[in-house]
């Protein structure tokens, strides 16, 4: 039982002092590297351990997502007598004997990861590296169901000081100054908002971290929260403190089984440890944190849908003012953060507002997690200081475009954002700039996109979703985003006129102005950001009736041309066989039966197949 | 007070007021759709979904929805901007888009505020044209029907089904461009626990919710030589039928009520009123003996189906507690087929009874089992306020125009005490007035017990009912029923009188009357018309009604007969709460 | 009139398996509930994923008896349902098959994947197949964007699938 601050200090200290083993492997063990065959790598590394006997001398850590995403399963390991380390990719489990036995050096036959890509250092910038880690300072660092690593790391540090040290008010301040704004999408700044609750007078106040992470294709909260789940609550009872609130809730989308699961764990181990809950460390404050679970429903990411979902309603926006603030969960002022806003606190209260406010850009301090995804070769996790530009993130870590492709466009904020071309790319990251660009910051989903992307699909594949998310209350969301999805469905078919380009453009920009919330209010920001960037592409879908890309089906045939030399292989492989042809002569598509799904024109090794 | 200005125009407004009431305040319309006032009831409806009232506000980046937007100290509005104006038709033009525009055979042309809106917007075509939302038909009840093509998911009916009435039929179900209002798994009304007291379409401002209609069955019962066609009206139609012949809100239209439904053709004409009476009779009977025994008290009234079965569903264990006395409705037709038949030397089959209701639960009420003997109904055709006077309509007949005609006898003869069954309070406030005398065996003057009037959900008071005191309590509105209901289940509250009106104000916002379009004052306006009704009568009391006093003599014996119970009392159900 | 209610239901699984029931019931019971409505329904959500997880689906009397308990209206209870892409109110197959049609599987081609199932199993997305073997749905990003395009097959996940090897996904399921 941790009943006094000291208590705390003292358990670290004694922590880091402990005599350790002299190697120390982590094993990424987050969805992603579950998925991707970590388990039977845990496996081997337990058996392979015990048949050398080296069960005191290597430690093996099942750690959260360490980020390096695009060689999942991969493993550190680290020489804790020199400090040195290596990092493994694409571990299969039979390499767990070599890697062990190569006692320096690394371990023949596998795959070794440079470090500039991958770069787990603290909370610091280091020279050379285009990544900083703040928020992921504990992913792939420690065991995320230890809450011991956790506190050897300093954890609950920064709660003790704020406990003993600060009055609600200078917590608030210290916010304010160290300029973090929320990494929700949004950017409000976090400080004032806070201020706005702790102004209220009434003896309820709740604290919401949302943890919904709608955004398909970002996955950043799911990483903190696997990886380093106390970071964030630990942040939580700072905030509840600031703004005068005792409950907590973590409302997290029901598709994070294994967040779940380890926020369960640690928030039970927290509260054994007196850490959360009544009388925290003993300086009378109480804190309790529970877990409400989102069912599918990525407008329950917007705060006064989620706080709705928590009541146990239909997951319905309101009419924001009363802004949550004032009132919110079960009308009670309520503030509602993001998981990565969360993340960031402790390290702020522990190294000061003035050491964060030194990074990142004047408008935006801190660093910023990327979900880095799509066609770039090393898919993966960063996090950069915001304002570094966004080559360095596409070029710099993510190493470019896969299998030589032109890069063209990058994608940010998701179903808010917006398509950014390919000669914005120096562009440095952050709130103001990216929406100057016509997109968002949005929650740090980072999608690349080559020349096999049509823009126009694009945004309908964002309306799409859309559709499926929204809420349907508002009428300029619920039929005006239905009539936008038609026009683009109309001109992906090939039935799109200049017309339609013109209707487009006037009901978007009408949509964004009359929605009700977040999701409508920005929801044709893909439509106007494709047809602000991409107008060739439009065009070439309207005059031309040609998708360049070849992603509109309506748009394409696949031809076999002269270089045929009848290998029969696309025959085979047509799911619909409708091609025929004699062994060794020409073959032909029966363009009726065609379902233009693209099989033969990825299978043919003669390049006989022409997409047009 | 809060400072700011609409249109260059300065205006102060009381805090908590909305961008729409200051403009109201200073005169300046802004057109809305979802919004719906409902203040005087206590109940908020603010969903702000239609955005129909987008306004320009300095310094904020997106338009403002009028009807939620609070207004803040030094606030500059715009409501007329080309960017609000276009706006407002865009968003006009994506609801016509997914809505059937058949308003020349829908059931509200003339009187939806789509419609309406349209007309003033002025718009001549559709520009963002596309799929349409289809629902199959609701055509379960004998009640109502709702045909979801039409609804703008403005939410009202949500709205005064689960917040105002608590009956929690109504939710909002899917999402998206699929979301609708509908009861639990699509279920057809009929499979709920809908009480058919109509606020939902009272309130909403399409055809997506309207009554079942049977004006051509009238029509059909008129032309039928071999039938003797009688009508009833109820307390609550005369003071609103006007409104629709563009008399003025509060108008008293009896004789001119009764003298079109001569010119329609009907055999005779009669009041329910008169039933009214002989409830009020039946009822007191109940009440007197009840409360000398000390016995199962409170006695609730039992003259509004929807409140009846409101409590059948919810409150079924409950089901002893209502007087077993029928509705005047349903009185009128057990009387008209026996007494009345006898008299004119008919059979029951041979006589049709048709009602004329301020409400939509007694078409419902009219179709339950108990309320026929013999395979013949007590009543057969019931129809609103709103389809008689369409039926006048019609004809040519404009009611307005016309010498008022008196009721004929013997069912047409009614007192002051009947009248007032149109209000909140009016049922007890009647009852007391007979039971005073009763007890007291005199003709008490001093007969207004006015602590019970009024459009307020729940009146409560004691009152000397000659020398005994009452605790009465009247309740208006199935939330406020809920609330009194809840009350006596727990042992808080004890009561010996209570009257529970289904709709709020009582049969005077009934469902089946003429569209107030949320202009509450109107209501207020018909109850005042009610209570000058009763004040302009002589006979005041039930019991001195002189045909009752006959019917009494000649056919029943006396109140609580063998003979009253078998055609004038009924009993209730417990039913499933789903 | 007579109620309804169970005529929708051709089997009413609370009478089918009493000892789901229990579970249920208990799990219910266990919660802090009382009078206030609105206090009660801050549990709906969390209740209705228990009885999916205890029942597979949500039929009309499992809805029944979670408004009971909460002192909810059936309406309220399946107004959420509906609005909440995890519930569902129809039996769901043994294999619940999930593309992810997120951002990332989606420019890495899942739409074809998804094309491919559907043709394959020749259900659309949303439905479940005539055997009750397979349910065919779509999914929102599970996190594994590094593997895209991602198909689930009930708990296990594929990555990098194209549309050759749906087949073979398919004779997996046993
Ligand atoms: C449609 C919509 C979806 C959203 N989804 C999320 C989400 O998944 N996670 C999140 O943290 N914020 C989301 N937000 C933003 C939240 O409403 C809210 O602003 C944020 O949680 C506040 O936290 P912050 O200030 O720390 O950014 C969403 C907003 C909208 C309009
Ligand atoms: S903008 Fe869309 S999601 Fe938001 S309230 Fe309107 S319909 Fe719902
Ligand atoms: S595109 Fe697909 S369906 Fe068409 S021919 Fe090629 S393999 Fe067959
Ligand atoms: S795979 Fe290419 S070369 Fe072979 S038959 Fe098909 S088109 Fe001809
Ligand atoms: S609901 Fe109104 S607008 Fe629609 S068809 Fe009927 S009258 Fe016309
Ligand atoms: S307004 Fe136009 S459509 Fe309507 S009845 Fe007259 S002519 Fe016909
Ligand atoms: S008639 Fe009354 S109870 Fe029935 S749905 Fe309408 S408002 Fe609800
Ligand atoms: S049915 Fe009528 S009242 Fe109900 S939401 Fe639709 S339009 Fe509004
Ligand atoms: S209050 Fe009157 S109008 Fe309303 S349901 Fe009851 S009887 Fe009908
Ligand atoms: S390795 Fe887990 S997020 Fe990439
Ligand atoms: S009237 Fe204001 S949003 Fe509908
Ligand atoms: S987009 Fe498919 S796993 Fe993230």
């Amino acid at each position: 039982m941790i009943d006094t601050p000291d208590k705390l200090y003292q358990l670290a200290e004694k922590l880091n002092k402990e005599k350790k083993a002299s190697t120390r492997i982590l094993i990424s063990m987050g969805t992603c590297g579950i998925a991707a065959g970590g388990t039977p790598v845990v496996e081997a590394f337990r058996n392979e351990v015990a048949a050398r006997k080296l069960e005191s001398a290597v430690e093996l850590v099942e750690t959260g997502c360490m980020g390096i995403c695009h060689c999942e399963p991969s493993i550190e390991v680290i020489n804790t007598v020199d400090g040195t380390s290596i990092i493994y990719g694409d571990v299969k489990p039979d390499q767990a004997g070599a890697i062990l036995d190569s006692a320096s050096g690394t371990a023949a036959g596998s795959r070794v990861i440079n470090r500039t890509w991958y770069y787990p250092e603290d909370e610091e910038n280091k020279d050379g590296a285009i990544q900083a880690r703040i928020v992921l300072r504990n992913c792939g660092r420690i065991n995320p169901e230890k809450l011991n690593d956790y506190i050897a790391r300093s954890g609950y540090q920064a709660l003790a000081k704020v406990l003993t040290g600060m009055k609600p008010h200078e917590v608030i301040l210290e916010v304010i100054e160290s300029g973090l704004r929320g990494r929700g999408g949004g950017g409000f700044p976090t400080g004032k908002k806070w201020s706005f609750a702790a102004a209220q007078e009434t003896s309820v106040k709740y604290l919401i971290c949302n943890a919904d992470e709608g955004d398909p294709g970002a996955f950043m909260d799911r990483a903190v929260l696997e990886g380093d789940p106390h970071s964030v609550l630990e942040a939580m009872a700072i905030g509840g403190y600031a703004i005068g609130a005792h409950t907590g809730y973590v409302y997290i989308r029901a598709e994070y089984p294994l967040a779940i699961q380890r926020l369960h764990i640690a928030i039970k181990q927290a509260e054994d440890a007196g850490l959360l809950g009544k009388n925290i460390m003993g300086t009378g404050f109480d804190f309790t944190i529970e877990l409400k679970y989102g069912a599918g429903a990525f407008v329950c990411g917007e705060e006064t849908a989620l706080i709705h979902s928590i009541e146990g309603m239909r997951g319905e926006p309101t009419f924001k003012p009363p802004f949550p603030a004032v009132s919110g969960l079960w009308k009670a002022p309520t503030v509602v953060n993001n998981v990565e806003t969360f993340a960031n606190l402790a390290a702020i209260f522990r190294k000061g507002s003035a050491w964060f406010k030194k990074i990142g850009s004047a408008n935006s301090s801190g660093t910023k997690v990327f979900a880095l995804a799509g066609k770039v070769d090393k898919v993966g996790l960063v996090e950069v200081p915001m304002g570094t530009p966004l080559k360095d993130i596409i070029f710099g870590l993510g190493n470019g475009i896969k299998y030589g492709k032109q890069f063209k466009a990058v994608q940010t904020g998701g179903p808010s954002g917006g398509c950014i071309r390919a000669d914005k790319i120096d562009t440095p990251i952050d709130y103001e700039a990216l929406i100057g660009l016509g997109s968002m910051m949005g929650s740090g989903g980072m999608i690349v996109m080559d020349e096999d992307d049509c823009m126009v699909n694009i945004a309908k594949f964002f309306l799409q979703f859309t559709l499926d998310e929204s809420c349907g209350k508002c009428t300029p969301c619920r039929i005006g985003n239905t009539r936008l999805h038609e026009m683009l469905e109309s001109i992906c078919n090939g039935n799109g006129t200049q017309d339609t380009l013109v209707k487009l453009k006037t009901l978007s920009n009408i949509i964004k102005d009359t929605a009700l919330c977040g999701l409508g209010q920005t929801s044709p920001n893909p439509v106007l950001s494709t047809m602000a960037n991409f107008p060739e592409e439009y065009q070439a879908h309207i005059k031309d009736h040609k998708c360049p890309a070849g992603a509109c089906k309506n748009l394409i045939s696949f031809v076999i041309n002269d270089n045929c030399v009848g290998c029969t292989l696309c025959a085979r492989n047509c799911p619909v066989a409708c091609i025929a042809g004699e062994r060794k002569s020409k073959h032909f598509i029966d363009q009726s039966k065609c379902i233009k799904c693209g099989v033969c024109y990825q299978t043919c090794k003669f390049h006989a197949i022409d997409r047009n | 007070m809060i400072n700011m200005t609409i249109n260059n125009i300065k205006v102060a407004v009381k805090k908590n007021s909305t961008i729409l009431h200051a403009a109201n305040k200073i005169g300046i319309k802004i057109p809305t759709l979802c919004h719906m006032e409902l203040s005087c009831f206590d109940i908020d409806h603010t969903t702000g979904s239609c955005r129909i009232c987008v306004v320009e506000v300095e310094g904020r980046k997106n338009l403002a929805p009028a009807c939620c937007t609070p207004v803040m100290e030094g606030m500059v509005v715009r409501t007329n901007t080309i960017r609000s104006i276009n706006a407002r038709r865009t968003l006009l033009d994506l609801l016509l888009s997914d809505h059937p525009k058949d308003c020349l055979t829908c059931e509200k042309n003339g009187n939806c505020e789509l419609q309406k809106l349209a007309a003033e917007m002025d718009l001549h075509h559709v520009i963002y044209e596309g799929k349409q939302s289809t629902y199959d038909i609701d055509l379960s009840s004998k009640s109502i029907v709702r045909d979801l093509d039409k609804c703008i998911m403005c939410r009202r009916c949500e709205t005064a089904c689960n917040k105002m009435q608590t009956v929690g039929i109504l939710s909002g179900v899917g999402r998206g461009f699929n979301a609708v209002v509908a009861p639990a798994a699509m279920r057809p009304l009929t499979d709920t626990k809908c009480t058919f007291c109509g606020q939902c379409v009272a309130v909403c401002p399409v055809g997506a919710l309207t009554e079942m209609n049977y004006k051509y069955d009238v029509w059909r019962a008129l032309n039928d030589k071999t039938k003797t066609v009688i009508v009833q009206t109820a307390p609550a139609v005369r003071v609103a039928i006007g409104e629709e012949f563009g008399m003025p809100p509060g108008s008293i239209a009896t004789g001119k009520l009764v003298a079109g439904l001569k010119l329609l053709g009907f055999d005779k004409v009669f009041d329910t009123d008169f039933a009214a009476d002989l409830t009020i009779m039946e009822e007191t009977t109940e009440l007197i003996e009840r409360l000398t025994k000390k016995q199962n008290l409170p006695i609730l009234t039992s003259c509004c189906p929807g409140w009846v079965k409101f409590l059948e569903h919810q409150f079924p264990e409950l089901v002893y507690m209502p007087s077993t006395a029928k509705s005047p409705q349903q009185m009128f037709g057990a009387i008209a087929k026996s007494y009345f038949a006898e008299k004119i030397g008919k059979k029951p089959e041979e006589i049709i009874v048709v009602s004329v209701m301020p409400c939509l639960a007694k078409k419902y009420e009219a179709s339950r089992e108990e309320f026929s003997h013999n395979g013949v109904k007590d009543v057969d055709i019931v129809i609103s306020t709103r389809e008689l006077a369409d039926m006048f309509k019609e004809a040519g007949i404009l009611i307005d125009r016309l010498e008022p005609a008196e009721y004929d006898n013997p069912l047409g003869e009614s007192t002051g005490a009947g009248v007032i069954f149109g209000a909140s309070g009016g049922v007890l406030e009647a009852a007391l007035r007979t039971a005073a005398d009763w007890i007291s065996g005199q003709d008490l003057p001093g007969i207004d017990f006015k602590a019970v009037r009024g459009l307020e959900g729940v009146k409560e008071a004691t009152v000397n009912v000659a020398g005994i005191e009452v605790r009465a309590a009247v309740t208006s509105g199935l939330g406020n029923a809920r609330k009194i209901l809840e009350k006596i289940q727990k042992g808080e509250a004890h009561y010996d009188a209570i009257e529970i009106m289904a709709c709020p104000g009582g049969c005077l916002n009934g469902g089946g009357q003429p569209y107030i379009h949320g202009n509450t004052s109107i209501l207020e306006k018909r109850k005042n018309a009610i209570y000058q009704a009763d004040e302009r009568l002589t006979l005041r009391k039930s019991h001195q009604n002189p045909h009752i006093q006959k019917l009494y003599a000649e056919f029943l014996g006396k109140p609580g007969s063998h003979k009253a119970h078998e055609l004038l009392h009924t009993h209730y159900t417990p039913r499933q709460d789903i | 009139m007579t109620c309804k209610c169970q005529d929708h239901e051709e089997l009413n699984l609370l009478e089918q398996f009493p000892e789901k029931k229990v579970l249920l019931g208990s799990y219910l019971d266990s919660l802090p509930l009382g009078d206030d409505r609105e206090r009660n329904r801050g549990f709906l959500i969390q209740s209705l994923h228990k009885a999916q997880n205890i029942f597979g689906y949500l039929p009309e009397s499992v809805q029944l008896f979670v408004a009971g308990k909460l002192k909810l209206h059936l309406s309220e209870v399946y107004g959420v349902i509906s609005f909440y892409h995890y519930f569902t109110t129809t039996p769901v197959g043994k294999y619940k098959i999930n593309v992810c049609t997120g951002t990332a599987c989606f420019v890495k081609g899942s739409g074809a994947v998804l094309d491919e199932l559907k043709r394959y199993l020749n259900i659309e997305e949303g439905e479940t197949s005539k055997d009750k073997k397979f349910s065919l749905g779509g999914l929102r990003c599970v996190g594994a964007c590094s593997l895209a395009p991602v198909v689930m097959v009930n708990e296990k996940v594929y990555g990098n699938v194209t549309s050759k090897m749906v087949p073979e996904i398919i004779s997996e399921c046993k």
